[in-house]
C-alpha cells in the first residue's frame, strides 16, 4: 500500500464514497484540480471524512494542518503523495 | 398580528407511514384499514423476543435525495427531508422566496439516528476510531433532522429539537406554534423516527412495552383484552405551520388550526394524585376555547399496555362522558412511531376533516370495562371540525393538542 500513489481519480473516488458530490458541480470538469474544495461543495466535515478514509486506504498519517492547508484538489494530492513517498504526476 | 390571537394554521403535510409512502398512499391505506406491520426486514429479529415492526415501504433515498446528503444522513433523516420536501410542495411553498429568518424548524425526536450510530459503534469497537465516520459528529444526534431541514432549505429563523418521547411530537407543533405567535411566518415542525435496527431494538426491549407476538393483526391491540404491549414502527410525518394571516395573503389552501395545546407531567409513582393526562385534555380544550361536546374524535394514545389503556380511556371518559365522544387509533395500522406517531395522527386528523370519515381502529375489539366509542371495524363517515390529538411519552409525559377545521 505505502508505495501506491494517491491519484486524481482515488480522490474523486474517495470524495464520491465519503461526502458525495453536490448536484451542480462536475467532478470530471477540466477546473476540478484547482478548485477550491469549497466552490466544490465540500465544506471541512467533508474534508475531514475524505481525509480519513484516504489515511485507512493509503496506510498513512496526515498532520492536522495538512487538510485545513491543502485547500484545492491539487494541493491535497501532492501533500498525501508527499506523504506516501511518491512523486506527483498530476 | 403576533401574541395568542394569532392563528397557526397547517398548510402541508409530508408522511412516510408503515401503511404507506406518501400522504395519498398514506390515507388511502388508512381510510380503508390497511396496515404495515409485518416481520422486520431491516435485521434479522430472529434472536430477538419481538419480531414485528411497521417499515416505510418503498424508501429509495437516492431516487429523492442529492448524493451529497446519503454519507452524512441516518435513515430517519433521509425520511425526514423528503418528507419535508413533500409537505413544502404541498403547501405550495418555496422557501428560496421567502427571507430565510421568516420560517423556522422544530421538530421531536425520541432516539436520534441510531442505524448510523450503531453502524459507527461497530465500526469504532471492531476496527478502531480511524474507521468512524466524520459525520458521527452530527448524524445520530437528536437535532439532526431539524438540523439538515434548515440547511437543505435555507431556513435560519428559530429551529430547535423536542426530545420528550411519543409526546414530543405534540410538543414540537405547539412550540412551532409559540414560535410563529412571536413573529415567525412559517415553521416546518413534525416528527421522524425509524430505529427499527439491532441497537435500536434491545433499547426498545428494555422499556419493556414491546409486544412479543408474531401475528401481526394480533400483535398491537390497545383497549383490547389482549393488549399486551405495542408494535414499534418508523416514519411520521412533517407539517407546514404558519401565521394564518401570511397563509391566507399568499392564496394557500389550509388544512385546519392548531387551535390548543396541553401537557402534563405525572406525580411520581406512589403519590397517590391521579395521572396527567386528563389535565393535558383539560388544557388543551381551555386554549382551544372549546368544550368538550365540540370534540368530533379523539385520535388515542393507544399504549396497549392495560394500566396505560386504563388511564387513557378514564381520562377520556371523566372529560367526554361514558361513549361521549368517538376514538381512535389508526396507529394500530402503523405500530407506535415515537417522535413520528402524534404528528402523523395530527395530519390523519386533518386529512379525516377534509373527508369527513373517521379512519378505525384494526383489529382491536375493545374490552370490558373501557366505556369507549371506539371506532373499529371500518371507517365511520362524520362531520369532523375538531379533533383532539393525545400523546404520552415513556416515564410520564402527557400531551394534548386540538385541531379545528379553518372556515
Amino acid at each position: 500500500m505505502a508505495t501506491q500513489e494517491f491519484t486524481v481519480d482515488d480522490l474523486k473516488r474517495i470524495l464520491l464514497e465519503g461526502a458525495g458530490a453536490d448536484e451542480s458541480v462536475d467532478l470530471d470538469s477540466a477546473d476540478f484540480l484547482d478548485s477550491e474544495f469549497e466552490a466544490l461543495g465540500y465544506e471541512s466535515l467533508a474534508l475531514l471524512e475524505t481525509g480519513g478514509r484516504i489515511e485507512r486506504e493509503f496506510g498513512i498519517t496526515l498532520d492536522d494542518t495538512a487538510l485545513t492547508d491543502a485547500t484545492t484538489p491539487r494541493a491535497l494530492i501532492e501533500v498525501v503523495n508527499a506523504h506516501i513517498g511518491q512523486p506527483t504526476a498530476v | 398580528m403576533t401574541g395568542t390571537a394569532t392563528k397557526v394554521v397547517v398548510t402541508g403535510l409530508g408522511v412516510a407511514a408503515p401503511n404507506g409512502l406518501g400522504t395519498q398512499d398514506y390515507w388511502a391505506a388508512t381510510r380503508t384499514g390497511k396496515g404495515g406491520i409485518g416481520r422486520v426486514t431491516r435485521f434479522d429479529p430472529s434472536q430477538y423476543p419481538s419480531r414485528l415492526a411497521g417499515e416505510v415501504p418503498g424508501f429509495e433515498a437516492r431516487d429523492h435525495l442529492p448524493s451529497r446528503l446519503l454519507p452524512q444522513t441516518d435513515h430517519m433523516t433521509r425520511l425526514a427531508l423528503v418528507a419535508a420536501d413533500w409537505a413544502l410542495a404541498d403547501a405550495g411553498v418555496k422557501p428560496q422566496e421567502l427571507p430565510e429568518f421568516d420560517m423556522g424548524v422544530v421538530t421531536a425526536s425520541s432516539s436520534g439516528g441510531f442505524e448510523f450510530g450503531q453502524r459507527e459503534l461497530q465500526a469504532l469497537w471492531s476496527k478502531g476510531g480511524q474507521h468512524v465516520s466524520a459525520y458521527q459528529s452530527f448524524a445520530w444526534f437528536y437535532a439532526v433532522n431539524s438540523g439538515q431541514i434548515s440547511i437543505r432549505n435555507g431556513m435560519k429563523g428559530p429551529s430547535g429539537v423536542v426530545v420528550s418521547e411519543q409526546a414530543g411530537g405534540l410538543d414540537a407543533l405547539a412550540q412551532a406554534r409559540r414560535q410563529i405567535r412571536k413573529g415567525t411566518r412559517l415553521i416546518v415542525s413534525g416528527g421522524m423516527d425509524a430505529s427499527v435496527c439491532t441497537w435500536g431494538w434491545v433499547a426498545q426491549l428494555a422499556g419493556k412495552r414491546l409486544s412479543t407476538s408474531d401475528d401481526p393483526e394480533r400483535a398491537y391491540l390497545p383497549f383490547d383484552a389482549e393488549a399486551r404491549g405495542h408494535v414499534p414502527g418508523e416514519g411520521g410525518a412533517i407539517l407546514i405551520l404558519e401565521n394564518a394571516e401570511a397563509a391566507r395573503s399568499r392564496g394557500a389552501r389550509t388544512y385546519g388550526e392548531i387551535a390548543g395545546y396541553g401537557s402534563t407531567f405525572d406525580p411520581k409513582p406512589g403519590s397517590g394524585r391521579p395521572p396527567g393526562l386528563r389535565k393535558a385534555i383539560e388544557l388543551a380544550l381551555a386554549d382551544a376555547g372549546a368544550t368538550p361536546d365540540e370534540v368530533d374524535v379523539v385520535f388515542a394514545d393507544a399504549a396497549a399496555v392495560p394500566e396505560l389503556d386504563r388511564i387513557e380511556a378514564e381520562a377520556l371518559t371523566a372529560v367526554f362522558g361514558a361513549r361521549g365522544v368517538p376514538v381512535t387509533a389508526p396507529k394500530t395500522m402503523t405500530g407506535r412511531l415515537y417522535s413520528g406517531a402524534a404528528p402523523l395522527d395530527v395530519a390523519t386528523a386533518l386529512l379525516a376533516i377534509e373527508e369527513g370519515l373517521i379512519p378505525p381502529t384494526t383489529n382491536v375489539e375493545p374490552a370490558d370495562g373501557y366505556d369507549l366509542d371506539l371506532v373499529t371495524g371500518e371507517a365511520r363517515p362524520a362531520e369532523v371540525r375538531t379533533a383532539l390529538v393525545l400523546a404520552r411519552g415513556f416515564n410520564g409525559f402527557n400531551s394534548a393538542l386540538v385541531v379545528r377545521a379553518t372556515p
